[in-house]
């Protein structure tokens, strides 16, 4: 048997090469794994982890699948930072995809350049309602935002399809349950290279995406409200004593992390969708937890993480398309490496201490 | 047609009840399994891999209860064993179990068995009022016994009474001497074998067939189901019961056509542990809060 013991320093090494072992035993499980299966594991992790960026556009389409889950994972961070668990993203993300939808869906003639920035605007408000319910329960009457952030998110996703088989449903859809398509200054371009022009699915959303991350890495490190969300994370104690609030604080976490996933929402209809339908997201409210762990909760390392997530993702359609390898395979590689990524969290922060008989337990 | 609907609703409710009792075990020892979604898919994708293979219903049934074991295994190996975050890791398990359940059921998509048969003679169920309560299978009874026992362990026996202490304040119990991991170990593995079981209950009995995500959501309303219940076994029955109804109602009501959106009623279970929390929450009786140390891990250096 063992047992936990907390490290009174955190060893460098374990920061920087924690991520990277569980990501190289990651592969290395997924290798077992194929092997298992009966299929060859070389072609497997070529089509897994190569092909996706064996191409320009490839990569291109790498960060627009990565687009969502930046956004969402950077908001994800403050709040895991201070130690609070949404984990209703999706439904965040779908309730931002929603507003900014009826923004566009009222305005179908519009020709006005501020129709989307009023959108991104509407789409914050939208996630971050969504995310101020667990919150005002959470510090009014103390309840749970685990499970109220998680029942919030099925209520959001059937909003959504009642919104697009009900009143929203284009009359022009012949019933399937789409609605209009948004007005043309509602959509995000792809962006034009001077001189090679549009690669693959590049849209304008990524780099708000890679420029939000470095905003909130920004925050985090450079400035009080930061200083609060660590703070609180590390100890409440000391973050009441020093005066802050600790409500307001909370409520704040809540909104920032909620608003950025309905931005999220917002930009992966403008961009890539162009109208409501029924499945807006995959599940990329939760798959924003893997990336936020995998960043070690730093916005910054968010991007890098994102991209890494994304690629695993686009690689299980392509070993899919390849070799036949059912798409699911991708949720066992993010669950095994959410796992390792957990476990190294713990062997970061405690040293694993064998016992062989119980004389050998400190009593302190 | 009345006595069909109300065998429907029974059936729908028979899982619920199966896998929220076993969370509110895991629950009151003071972890939150996320994972149980993952869990029940892996009970039904072994349980019907081995009955196809192997034509004993029985097996099967033992194959979907081991392998809902096995998974939770997984889970308490990371959440008991290195302290993980029981939130992540339970969302971890969820991802990981329905991958793995799709990938191994891939080769069985499509292929059918023969169910559970009723464990009365068929024409019990032409008895007037209890026709339907005596047309069900033998997990459904089971289902029932379970919960009775599970309320007598809770509350009626010294090692229920230790579970609920682990689950309440884990240093109390530690300092009177019980092994909180240990408890916690047998209530994660009990919540797993019950998770694997309902997760059997889908391809053996409701739908005869495997497709990929056949829980389609039934693991998070079992975890509704257990905050509806405010964490008391005998109301998880009733709970089951009103969640089944209000799920049967939305599918009859879409076949009638009803004004009322088949989401709304969907939504309610969700609408509803959501008021029950609210509720719950704001009464601050000790009796139906949620266990104070639910989520908390327990380091045993400490």
């Amino acid at each position: 048997m063992f047992y936990l013991s907390p490290r009174k320093e955190i060893p460098l090494i374990f920061k920087v090469s924690v991520p990277s072992a569980c990501i190289i035993l990651t592969i290395l499980i997924g290798i077992f794994i194929f092997s298992v299966l009966g299929y060859d594991p070389g072609k497997a992790l070529y089509h897994f982890f190569i092909s996706p960026l064996s191409r320009i556009d490839r990569i291109a389409d790498l960060f627009v699948k990565a687009c969502p889950l930046m956004i969402v994972g950077t908001g994800l961070v403050f709040c895991f930072r201070a130690n609070i668990w949404n984990i209703g993203a999706e439904g965040q993300l779908i309730m931002g995809a929603v507003f900014a939808g009826g923004l566009a869906l009222s305005f179908p003639e519009n020709q006005s350049i501020w129709l989307l920035p009023a959108m991104a605007v509407f789409s914050f408000i939208g996630g971050g309602l969504w995310a101020f319910l667990p919150a005002i329960l959470k510090i009014r009457l103390r309840t749970n935002e685990i499970l109220v952030s998680l029942m919030l998110t099925y209520v959001a996703s059937l909003f959504l399809d009642w919104l697009v088989r009900g009143p929203w449903r284009s009359p022009t859809s012949f019933g399937f349950p789409l609605t209009n398509y948004y007005p043309d200054v509602g959509l995000i371009s792809k962006i034009n290279f001077p001189g090679i022009g549009t690669i693959g699915q590049l849209h304008w959303g990524v780099f708000i995406a890679i420029l939000l991350c470095l905003v909130c890495w920004f925050i985090l490190q450079k400035t009080v409200l930061g200083f609060q969300v660590k703070l609180v994370g590390d100890s409440q104690k000391a973050f009441r004593y020093s005066g802050f609030n600790e409500s307001k604080t909370t409520i704040m976490i809540f909104i920032i992390s909620g608003g950025l996933a309905g931005l999220a929402g917002m930009i992966e209809v403008s961009a890539n969708i162009g109208q409501l339908q029924p499945n807006i997201s995959f599940g990329y409210g939760f798959t924003a937890i893997i990336v936020a762990f995998l960043a070690r909760l730093n916005p910054a390392a968010v991007i890098l993480a994102g991209l890494l997530i994304a690629l695993i993702e686009m690689g299980g359609d392509s070993a899919q398309i390849a070799l036949a390898i059912p798409k699911v395979v991708t949720g066992v590689f993010k669950g095994i490496l959410l796992f390792l990524l957990l476990a190294g969290e713990t062997l970061t922060r405690y040293q694993i201490i064998f016992k062989h008989n119980q004389k050998n337990i400190p009593n302190d | 047609m009345i006595d069909a609907l109300i065998l429907t609703i029974l059936m729908t409710s028979v899982p619920l009840v199966l896998a929220a009792t076993g969370e509110l075990v895991v629950e009151r020892s003071g972890v939150l399994n996320l994972g149980l979604e993952g869990m029940m898919l892996m009970g039904a994708v072994s349980a019907f891999a081995v009955t196809f293979a192997t034509e004993s219903l029985f097996i099967g049934l033992l194959a979907g209860v081991i392998s809902g074991t096995l998974t939770a295994a997984i889970f308490g190996f990371f959440v008991l064993g290195l302290a993980t975050n029981q939130v992540a890791t339970g969302l971890a398990l969820t991802i990981f179990g329905t991958g793995l359940s799709g990938l191994i059921g891939s080769d069985f998509v499509g292929k059918a068995i023969t169910g559970l048969p009723t464990l009365f003679p068929t024409h019990f169920g032409n008895i007037p009022l209890i026709g339907p309560f005596l047309s069900l299978d033998i997990i459904a009874y089971l289902s029932v016994i379970i919960v009775f026992f599970v309320w007598v362990f809770l509350f009626k026996t010294k090692y229920g009474l230790i579970l609920r202490a682990s689950g309440i304040s884990h240093d109390s119990a530690h300092s009177l001497g019980y092994s909180v991991l240990t408890i916690r170990w047998c209530a994660v593995l009990f919540g797993g074998m019950m998770a694997g079981l309902s997760g059997a209950y889908l391809p053996l009995m409701l739908t005869p067939h495997w497709s990929e995500g056949m829980t389609s959501g039934r693991g998070w309303i079992a975890l509704a189901l257990v905050v509806f219940a405010s964490w008391m076994p005998s109301r998880v029955i009733y709970g089951a019961i009103l969640f089944g109804t209000i799920t049967i109602m939305q599918l009859a009501g879409q076949a009638r056509g009803w004004t009322i959106p088949p989401q709304f009623l969907s939504s309610l279970p969700y609408l509803a542990t959501i008021f029950v929390l609210v509720l719950i929450s704001s009464k601050g009786s000790a009796k139906f809060l949620a266990p104070s140390d639910l989520t908390h891990p327990f380091i045993s250096s400490k």
